[in-house]
């Protein structure tokens, strides 16, 4: 007795090649998705109280990094602005802004404002400002041409990949100490050998940059 | 072995039909009995146990079970080890007597191939039920990943991944390749549409012409001929786990090949009482015989010597190692908290089987399966013991401490029995017990050669 149809073997064959080709594409994005911008947030905006932006600040104004981030050559942490801080200027200028309202809010409330961070970094990492920057890796390294950013965004993926990818060779990345909070450096035509010279001017032993105890305590 | 063994395996006087009969009737033809009823009720809810000691243990943490920082494998990776050694018997049954053709494999190799699969299955749980953070088990695959890393090659862990996918996918293919011109018998014998239906896509379309069987038969060879090193290497790489560190007791090289003969030992323990069970459950007395179960006796009995030869290098060696904490681990065994299972497991694994010396007892098919059941109660009691003892006296002595297993333990190791029974009697009524075709094929032999 017959109990499949003429077409029954090609059906099957089809189906075999769907099925494979479904799990196939399946790993593939389950692979895949790690990578992509929504995992990792790179790119990501974040709406802040107050719409400051660096492009004018520091791009147009010329403000150091320093200014504001005043912690990034001593603490683990970069540091955000008191409402003090802003103050310094803006008790002069722009004093009636709407932009700047909860500036002013802050101030007469004596309640900080509550800057939102952008590049988040897992617990279980430990991430030091003081000592990338004490170094030589420069803020635009990991945080991108924040000068030119009207909002801030998270400019790299911040995978372990990524940090990894620094660690394992980081004489692409050093600069001069002076050099360091400059947001307009590239490497220069002679980095491998000005890398090579700063590796040994910081003393970075780059051998035990990949330790795990290095980031994971 | 070899001078007119088939007049012993198949029932005098018998056809082709009859045989397919035999093993299919009770598929398709018989409702269940009660006692299969019973056991699979029982063995359902069993596994229902485990699988809700399963999420208990993801909520709580393996601070539930008896795993303690000296003792840090404790129960599960006993389990795994005694599971993936019963999974060892079904390809070294399916591949070794294939090559070396032995006629009595015809009859039980189908149903030691779905006890390897389930065996191996199971085994492949408790690696991951012991990790403190089991949904990053993922971790031990080679994959592409944002963390730029790959699996840390120097462990025996991944080696021991590798092994067991590697293991589990081709016993998977191999027994499916076996299955398909069973599968196209019970497409045809089948009685309703959907048996018809289910049967027939699986069995590929299978036709039984001549050049099917041709490339039938050439694949299985093949693929028999690939089993063979897997048999040795994945139950070898299991080992590696314990003798690729630096703890007495585990850092010997004695532990690849005993653990692989400890993995037939209690793998055919296994098939025996599945055998007996089957043969009894299925009504298959004429095709699974006491001959058979003599034959099963002498392997058990060349399985507990070689035990014997393992634990006695393994003494030899750690008196002879001149190493202090080499011979406190040997001291340990015999005197330590556990000596008392110690004995009992030399008792299981060496002193019942020497029974088997007695022709008249390995035609006893009771004594045989009783043999079976001792000795694969001690082959657990070894696979504790290799981890309690090591880890309760390692190189600190204030990191001793012994190993009391909770009612977790417990319960996760009947659950996984449980589970096991639960597939095996699952498959006992939906898949062919006895490989059809291959009895067949003895029986062609036995004619022609008659």
């Amino acid at each position: 007795m017959q109990h499949f149809s003429q077409s029954a073997d090609t059906l099957l064959r089809f189906a075999l090649a769907a099925i494979v080709l479904a799990f196939g594409l399946a790993v593939v994005l389950l692979l895949a998705w790690p990578f992509t911008t929504h995992a990792t947030s790179q790119g990501r905006v974040v709406a802040q109280p107050v719409q400051f932006s660096h492009a004018h600040h520091v791009g147009g104004l010329g403000l150091d990094c320093r200014y504001c981030h005043d912690t990034v050559q001593r603490s683990r942490f970069a540091g955000l602005p008191p409402t003090h801080t802003c103050m310094t200027c803006h008790s002069q200028v722009w004093t009636q802004a709407e932009m700047l309202a909860p500036v002013r809010r802050s101030l007469a409330e004596n309640r900080p404002l509550a800057w939102k961070r952008v590049h988040a970094l897992p617990d279980y990492v430990f991430f030091d400002h003081s000592l990338h920057v004490a170094n030589g890796v420069g803020c635009s390294t990991c945080h991108g041409a924040v000068q030119t950013m009207q909002q801030v965004s998270q400019a790299a993926p911040l995978t372990m990949a990524w940090c990894l990818d620094c660690h394992r060779n980081p004489a692409r990345w050093l600069r001069e100490e002076d050099r360091v909070f400059d947001m307009q450096w590239t490497p220069p035509p002679d980095q491998a050998e000005r890398g090579r010279r700063l590796l040994a001017h910081y003393g970075i032993r780059a051998e035990h940059l990949t330790d795990c105890s290095r980031c994971h305590r | 072995m070899s001078a007119g063994p088939e007049e012993a395996l198949l029932p005098r006087g018998t056809s082709y039909g009859a045989l397919v009969g035999l093993v299919a009737d009770p598929l398709m033809r018989r409702r269940a009995g009660r006692p299969w009823r019973i056991a699979f009720a029982v063995s359902g809810m069993l596994t229902l146990l485990l699988a809700g000691c399963t999420a208990w243990l993801f909520l709580r943490g393996i601070g539930i079970l008896g795993n303690n920082t000296a003792v840090v494998w404790g129960f599960p990776i006993a389990n795994y080890v005694w599971w993936i050694g019963i999974g060892n018997a079904g390809t070294f049954i399916s591949a070794a007597l294939l090559l070396t053709r032995q006629p009595w494999r015809a009859a039980i190799n189908r149903f030691a191939e779905a006890m390897t699969l389930f065996a191996v299955g199971i085994a492949g749980l408790f690696p991951i039920l012991h990790l403190g953070r089991p949904h990053y088990a993922l971790w031990l695959t080679p994959y592409p990943n944002t963390q730029g890393l790959w699996p840390q090659w120097r462990s025996a862990l991944v080696w021991d991944f590798a092994a067991i996918v590697s293991y589990l996918t081709f016993s998977l293919m191999f027994f499916y390749l076996g299955l398909i011109p069973d599968l196209a018998t019970l497409r045809d014998r089948a009685q309703s549409r959907a048996g018809q239906v289910i049967y027939g896509v699986l069995a590929l379309g299978w036709r039984g012409s001549a050049r099917h069987w041709h490339l039938h038969d050439t694949l299985y060879r093949t693929l028999a001929a690939m089993a063979l090193p897997l048999v040795v290497s994945v139950h070898s790489v299991a080992a590696m786990d314990f003798s690729a560190s630096l703890m007495p007791g585990w850092q010997e090289t004695i532990f690849p090949p005993y653990f692989v003969v400890g993995a037939l030992f209690s793998g055919f323990g296994m098939v025996v009482v599945l055998a007996a069970l089957i043969r009894w459950g299925l009504g298959l007395q004429a095709i699974i015989t006491p001959r058979h179960f003599a034959v099963m006796g002498k392997v058990l009995l060349a399985g507990s010597l070689g035990m014997a030869l393992c634990y006695g290098t393994e003494w030899l060696s750690a008196w002879q190692a001149e190493d202090r904490a080499e011979r406190e681990h040997l001291r340990a065994l015999f005197t330590g908290p556990y000596a008392p299972l110690y004995f009992a497991m030399l008792g299981c694994n060496l002193l019942v089987p020497q029974l088997l010396w007695s022709g008249r007892l390995r035609g006893s098919i009771p004594a045989v399966v009783g043999v079976a059941v001792v000795l694969n109660i001690g082959m657990w009691l070894e696979r504790v013991l290799i981890i309690w003892n090591t880890l309760s006296h390692g190189y600190l002595p204030s990191m001793h401490g012994v190993f009391s297993p909770t009612l977790w333990d417990w319960l996760i190791l009947a659950g996984s029995l449980g589970f096991f029974a639960f597939l095996m009697l699952g498959f006992a009524r939906l898949l062919p017990a006895v490989a059809m075709h291959d009895m067949g094929k003895l029986l062609r032999r036995q004619r022609s050669g008659a």
